[in-house]
């Protein structure tokens, strides 16, 4: 039993990490832009798809895929955002759900027409393959997946706060209207920031893509947990994002070992109306000040 | 002013009465009974979110408890089909805004965002429930609710079709009601500004959660009806994501917090769904073409049809009286005006 748990604790930490690739790029953009993208789930999928086509017609490996598939989906993100985002006028947070979700049913409907519903997986040697650790035998892709995680959140940690880049951005998060004030071009901020959050979702969706088989309504399943994490998290936090999904991930593969499967999302989710209760803007959240 | 609209209410009273017994075909009348449903749906809606402005994109919830409460009540006590379920329609929609209490206090506990996201999170909750309680809801299996057999071919959707106009008009009477009440002003000031309404002596706490707890009463009585009509649950077709955006939807494009817009929201919106779903069927057509006219309701007229309508209106009047006046001809060029409650109806006046 012990050994179980020890491995549903280190296959949550795996996992964990892929889970808080896709939900900081969704904190990051409430940070920044104080927009929901509810598309996230849609466009994590794209980018499963993307690498399964690349895989599939082009041979390409997983990993090298996403030298092409990122960059392809920076692209869509900062035309979504010039496109949808920026000329949503008046109430632009509960607008960009809106609109985001529009974005969300196009990205479905299409991908119903090409894949029909099927369910897919993504193939490559180390999805089979299997590495032992300990008493019990892992596939390698765990472990790619999450060292894939740790760079990319590594890489943008440096981003964030060793660039100038990152100094605007996160001036902007703090106070839009002081961020233009000094001269920071916050529009141009948010479009790059809606690439960059995009193109964190790509990464994560070849992961979830090859640890799980998908089909285009796998979406909303996906951004039930996703949003789930940055509500437990906080919003516009990316250490409460970190924090939230290795723990949602754990808690639910701990749950599954030892309770039942059925109920592992239902533990998380009940310990997310608890921390609620008690601490309504989330773990690491801010408290919202009056807005005038 | 005032005697237009009341004719013009009992004229669309009458249109909405005679319907179903001008158009018989039962492929037009369930499209009717489904408009109806949806406009009695984002009528209930629209008191919580247009009203407060806080947007609730988790109603669905109580859409699908009241649907499940009333299957469950039949089931348990051998209910037939026939008009006895429609009797029990209201206690599902109790049942479902009892649990939306608890919920709803949490949810409020928060604004704006945060509310937005963590009512969708309940939401994924309450469904995630209805799949996993499987000795109760029977899981993916589903239920089934008594089939009246009495009623055949034509007349099907016409009981139907009455219980849902007859909700509809509670709700439209509930929403009409809290508009012109004092709670209704101060539900108005909260969607202004929460804090100086506090400050002013607004009850905001209580104020919100009675608001949200009618909406769901509302809504979950129309859960209640779609599931008798559709005679079979499931937890993935009850509990449906699409409906908390598609109530959304029709509201904001009617106009948010307009007595009509939902209305007018749901009259437009989902004929075209249903005409959509029957013409391309599940396939990805259907999500892109909807998804496309999503779109451009919210780029181009995020205020809705009916505030921006009204305001075209006054400008066109404005300039017109200015001309005469320069013309020569005097006419005092009347400020808007309208029946609501004063220093409001500048903002959001109510249309009919």
């Amino acid at each position: 039993m012990l050994g179980l748990i020890i491995e549903a604790i280190i296959l949550g930490i795996l996992t964990g990490g892929v889970y808080a690739l896709m939900s900081s790029g969704l904190t990051l953009l409430f940070g920044v832009m104080e927009i929901i993208n509810v598309g996230q789930g849609a466009l994590v999928i794209l980018g499963a798809y993307l690498s399964f086509v690349l895989e599939q017609k082009l041979h390409v490996d997983l990993f090298v895929g996403l030298l092409i598939t990122m960059p392809v989906m920076f692209g869509l993100g900062i035309v979504i955002e010039l496109l949808f985002i920026r000329p949503v006028k008046g109430d632009r947070t509960m607008l960009s759900i809106l609109v985001t979700y529009g974005v969300a049913l196009v990205i479905e409907g299409i991908l119903n027409l090409i894949f029909s519903a099927n369910y897919v997986q993504l193939r490559a040697w180390y999805v089979t393959a299997s590495i032992k650790v300990g008493g019990f035998y892992l596939p390698y892709i765990y472990v790619f997946g999450f060292l894939l995680a740790v760079a990319l959140l590594g890489g943008l940690y440096l981003l964030l706060y060793r660039s100038r880049f990152g100094h605007a951005l996160r001036a902007s998060m703090q106070n839009r209207t002081a961020a233009e004030l000094i001269g920071i071009d916050v529009k141009r901020i948010s479009t790059l920031t809606f690439g960059i959050g995009i193109a964190l979702a790509a990464a994560g969706g070849m992961a979830f893509g090859a640890t799980s088989a998908f089909d285009a309504g796998s979406s909303y399943d996906l951004i039930s947990r996703l949003l789930a994490i940055i509500i437990f998290g906080g919003m516009g936090s990316l250490s409460g994002a970190l924090i939230a999904s290795l723990g949602m991930l754990v808690v639910e593969d701990v749950t599954a070992v030892v309770w039942s499967p059925v109920w592992a999302s239902t533990v998380f989710f009940i310990l997310l109306v608890i921390i609620l209760v008690v601490r309504p803007q989330g773990l690491l959240g801010q408290v919202e000040g009056r807005k005038q | 002013m005032r005697i237009f609209k009341t004719v013009g209410v009992l004229v669309l009273l009458a249109i909405a009465v005679v319907f179903p017994i001008v158009f018989s075909n039962p492929t037009i009348t369930t499209i009717a009974v489904f408009t109806l449903m949806f406009a009695a749906a984002a009528t209930g809606w629209n008191i919580i979110s247009g009203y407060t402005g806080y947007v609730a994109l988790g109603h669905a919830a109580y859409f699908g408890i009241a649907a499940y409460a009333l299957a469950l009540m039949c089931q348990d006590w051998h209910i037939p089909g026939g008009y006895i379920p429609f009797l029990l329609v209201p206690v599902a929609g109790l049942i479902a805004a009892a649990i939306s209490v608890p919920l709803g206090w949490i949810a409020l506990r928060v604004r704006r965002h945060t509310f937005i996201v963590i009512t969708i999170a309940m939401f994924f909750i309450v469904q995630l429930m209805a799949y996993n309680l499987s000795q109760l809801t029977n899981g993916s299996t589903g239920l089934g609710l008594p089939i009246p057999t009495d009623w055949s071919g034509d007349f099907f959707n016409t009981p139907f079709y009455f219980v849902t106009l007859a909700v509809l008009l509670i709700a439209m009477g509930i929403s009409w009601w809290i508009r012109h009440s004092k709670f209704g002003l101060g539900l108005l000031a909260i969607r202004d500004d929460e804090d100086r309404a506090m400050g002013l002596g607004v009850r905001t706490g209580s104020s919100k959660l009675a608001a949200f707890v009618i909406s769901a009463l509302i809504v979950g009585m129309i859960g209640a009806i779609w599931a008798y009509f559709v005679e079979s649950i499931y937890p993935a077709s009850t509990f449906d994501p699409n409906f908390d955006v598609a109530i959304a939807l029709m509201a904001f494009m009617g106009g948010l917090g307009t007595l009509a817009g939902p209305i007018l929201g749901a009259l437009i919106l989902e004929p075209a769904q249903q005409y959509f779903t029957i013409q391309y069927g599940q396939s990805g057509y259907y999500l892109v073409i909807y998804g496309a006219l999503f779109l451009v309701v919210i780029i181009f007229m995020p205020r809705g049809i009916i505030p921006t309508a009204r305001d075209r209106w006054y400008t066109f009047r404005e300039t017109r009286s200015q001309r005469q006046q320069e013309s020569g001809i005097t006419v005092t060029a009347l400020p808007p005006q309208g029946d609501g409650v004063a220093g409001v109806e500048k903002k959001e006046g109510i249309n009919l």
